[in-house]
């Protein structure tokens, strides 16, 4: 079991998370977007969207920071570990807050609002369970095993797990050894990603920033082998929409 | 000097009957689809009214188009890159669907359904957005022929304007007010702001044509351009979760024929034809510091086809022999350049429209019948134009940002060229003094005649195909390598897509080149005979 969860569970989403995105990629263009349901309601998501979403993006950076940047190197940037962790306490704590509360809203907006509620699939319901899940086991991980003054270091087990993965020596006995909680949560976050490409979330990999080098206006010429019929092209996405 | 060819159109207001035959087939065409129940590509107003999507004029609200900043470069109203991306999360301005209006059915299953009883069985209006039974309250032309104008005629952003800043009243009581309507598509600007505000640059305008698109495949539901184009004519469809707009019928066009809108109006008042212009000059008219200078920047922009120096300049670009030769027959350039009768709709957006508008004279010809003058007689028209201000200033609100010296100068035009030609049409004398103080002269006059009034299916759409320039690469390209019904699906198969209706791929009949050459000639002929 642990073999499973901490030496091949990671490798099987990274293949998922990558095949995934390359097929989507290539096969349903069409369908890559953000399925934005403002136009039905826009009151409630003007509040609730950015604060999940810049929620979830300051989430992430701790993540990323937590994981992949040693300990050591943090410390030789003069931030102890009594200061890293009041900073991952209340910065990651309140990030986390502002992404769950944004998300609850979201959630109760689909839920009571009929137009929304009706453009949601069933591979959306699948992917807020995820979400969500993910989210509230991060953050009962995280407050269940900390105080102000002491909490528990997942850079001495967690981190150096996730980066073993990248030598492909995953150190499995180091996960073992967290506490469930941190456990429930990496699992339920291993599989979110697995979700991505399949899920209205891919469109996080399509984030526009090349919009801020491009000039404004586009200019394009008639591709010549559209103007008559386009091949159908085998489609591997069933219909999803109701 | 850059020479770029576009496609544009031309509408004679003076002839738009109100009947909204073009937003019918249009929608027929393009929007009749699952997420598009609200959407008209094609929409015809009653002005004064508040339009579509409601008071969409209202830029402080709306936030479409460009301004100049304080440095006096061209910037979107709705703010820089970084504060756009910035707000992607939730657009702030992004009308929601009841600014457009909640699209209905009927619950026709009621009507054979009841039970027998005392009362009629009524089909109740379900809503397409929510699914639920829902009270009607609003439409794409709630306001048509002025309904409610005296409680609703006061919202209209121009009245508001005329009202605020110019202290001019419009009356809305029967008798004293003014109407006319104004049929909208996408404007096909030489300086979208729908493409420029597109995070993802998904719409892109084509170079051969200047037809501005979202590609479909790259469109990733932002919703930018939505606010983006002042005109509000890019839509999100709900389902698929992409924006979608006019295409000016680009696979018609493509192949010479008019636009679905342009080919079944009722009035006849759709004119479309070549303009040739320099795209080196776009910007730099585009932020002229006075909006009231927009019209004349943009007229400076566009190029004259018989100049052998366009013409060799055009051929060095790449604009094929046969697009030159059709902007030298073009009527939008006839209308646009030559008689100038034609006007831009808002200019002061400065994205540069292309689908121009003649002002409409009837509503001064009315005006002066209604008080028992001759309304024909063009010295009674010229001072009419002038004493009915309102609609003058209002027209000029409209076409060219306030300034009513243009859309006099266009009024007075039509006005001789009536007098003018119905002199010639009762066999009298005609009197030249009218329409050369208009600048025009007698032999002009008759042109514009023929072009105004008789407008002949061929002198109302000189279309180049995309074909001639090209046609040895059309012809290799257009036929796939091997049979359309070879292919995965079948034979006429129709499929969902991932995402909605028409999502994913689906191949285009092939039309024969007999059968493009008999529907052309069935749509132009005159004769029973060549049917
Ligand atoms: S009118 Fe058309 S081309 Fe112009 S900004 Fe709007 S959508 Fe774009
Ligand atoms: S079909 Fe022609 S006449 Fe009728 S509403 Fe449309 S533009 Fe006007």
């Amino acid at each position: 079991m642990t073999v499973l969860l901490w030496g091949a569970l990671p490798y099987i989403v990274f293949v998922l998370l990558v095949t995934g995105l390359l097929w989507r990629y290539h096969y349903d263009q069409f369908g890559w977007t953000t399925r934005s349901s403002e136009v039905y309601e826009s009151k409630l998501l003007a509040v609730a969207s950015p604060m999940f979403h810049y929620g979830i993006l300051f989430v992430l950076a701790g993540h990323i920071m937590g994981l992949f940047v040693p300990a050591s190197w943090t410390n030789a940037l003069g931030l102890g570990e009594h200061a890293y962790h009041l900073l991952s306490l209340y910065g990651g704590g309140a990030a986390g807050l502002l992404a769950i509360a944004g998300i609850l809203m979201l959630v109760y907006r689909r839920r009571t609002n009929a137009p929304v509620f009706r453009a949601t699939t069933a591979n959306d319901k699948l992917m807020y369970v995820f979400l969500l899940g993910a989210i509230a086991a991060g953050l009962v991980a995280k407050f269940t095993h900390s105080t102000p003054s002491h909490g528990y270091d997942y850079r001495t087990t967690i981190a150096p797990w996730a980066r073993s993965l990248f030598t492909l020596s995953p150190d499995t006995a180091l996960m073992a050894e967290a506490p469930l909680a941190y456990r429930v949560h990496a699992v339920i976050g291993m599989v979110l990603f697995a979700l991505i490409p399949f899920t209205r979330l891919v469109h996080m990999f399509s984030a526009p920033l090349q919009y801020l080098f491009r000039p404004y206006i586009v200019y394009r010429a008639r591709d010549p082998r559209r103007l008559g019929a386009r091949p159908k092209e085998p489609r591997g996405w069933e219909r999803v929409d109701t | 000097m850059r020479v770029m060819a576009q496609i544009a159109m031309v509408m004679n207001l003076d002839k738009c009957i109100g009947c909204h035959t073009c937003s019918v087939t249009c929608k027929e065409t393009w929007t009749n689809r699952k997420g598009m129940e609200y959407v008209w590509f094609n929409n015809v107003e009653t002005r004064p009214g508040q339009g579509y999507p409601r008071r969409y004029e209202d830029q402080e609200k709306w936030r479409g188009g460009w301004v100049l900043n304080k440095r006096g470069h061209l910037a979107l109203k709705q703010g820089g890159r970084i504060r756009r991306l910035a707000t992607i999360f939730s657009n702030p301005v992004l009308p929601t669907i009841k600014d457009y209006y909640e699209p209905w059915t009927y619950d026709y299953r009621d009507l054979t359904n009841a039970p027998l009883g005392d009362d009629f069985p009524v089909a109740a209006p379900r809503s397409l957005i929510s699914g639920k039974p829902m009270k009607i309250e609003w439409s794409s032309n709630w306001d048509d022929d002025l309904g409610g104008a005296p409680e609703h005629g006061g919202s209209d952003p121009v009245v508001t304007k005329l009202r605020d800043e110019i202290g001019h009243r419009i009356a809305f009581a029967f008798e004293e007010t003014f109407m006319f309507y104004l049929p909208r598509i996408c404007e096909h600007c030489l300086n979208p702001a729908c493409g420029a505000s597109c995070p993802s640059g998904a719409i892109y305008k084509r170079e051969e044509d200047g037809i501005v698109l979202v590609d479909q495949d790259r469109c990733r539901g932002w919703r930018q351009c939505v606010t983006g184009c002042p005109y509000k004519k890019v839509y999100f469809n709900h389902r698929t979760g992409k924006a979608e707009k006019c295409t000016l019928c680009y696979p018609r066009v493509e192949v010479g024929l008019p636009t679905v809108c342009s080919e079944t109006c009722v009035g006849r008042l759709r004119y479309l034809g070549v303009v040739l212009y320099d795209a080196d000059r776009v910007t730099a008219a585009a932020s002229v510091p006075d909006e009231k200078d927009l019209y004349e920047a943009q007229l400076d922009c566009f190029l004259d086809p018989d100049d052998p120096e366009v013409a060799r300049a055009a051929e060095r670009d790449g604009v094929p022999h046969d697009w030159i030769e059709a902007a030298r027959r073009s009527p939008v350039r006839a209308l646009i350049s030559t008689y100038r009768v034609a006007l831009p709709l808002h200019p002061e957006y400065r994205t540069l429209p292309m689908v121009w508008y003649i002002p409409p004279l009837s509503p001064v010809v009315e005006a002066l019948t209604e008080t028992g003058f001759d309304g024909e007689d063009a010295g009674n028209l010229f001072g009419a134009i002038d004493a009915l201000r309102i609609p003058l200033e209002y027209l000029a609100e409209l076409f060219t940002a306030g300034d009513t010296r243009p859309v006099r100068a266009s009024l007075e035009r039509l006005a001789a060229m009536r007098a003018f030609m119905r002199d010639v049409n009762l066999g009298r004398e005609p009197d030249t003094s009218g329409v050369l103080a208009a600048g025009l002269t007698p032999e002009t006059t008759e042109d514009m005649y023929r072009l105004l009034a008789v407008a002949k299916y061929e002198d109302r759409y000189v279309i180049p195909t995309a074909a001639a320039g090209d046609a040895r690469r059309l012809e290799e390209s257009a036929l796939p390598d091997e049979c359309s019904l070879d292919q995965a699906g079948g034979p006429g198969a129709y499929e969902h897509g991932p995402f909605g209706d028409d999502s994913g791929r689906t191949s285009l009949p092939l039309v024969t080149l007999e059968n493009f050459h008999l529907l052309s000639r069935r749509q132009r002929s005159d004769k029973q005979e060549d049917l």
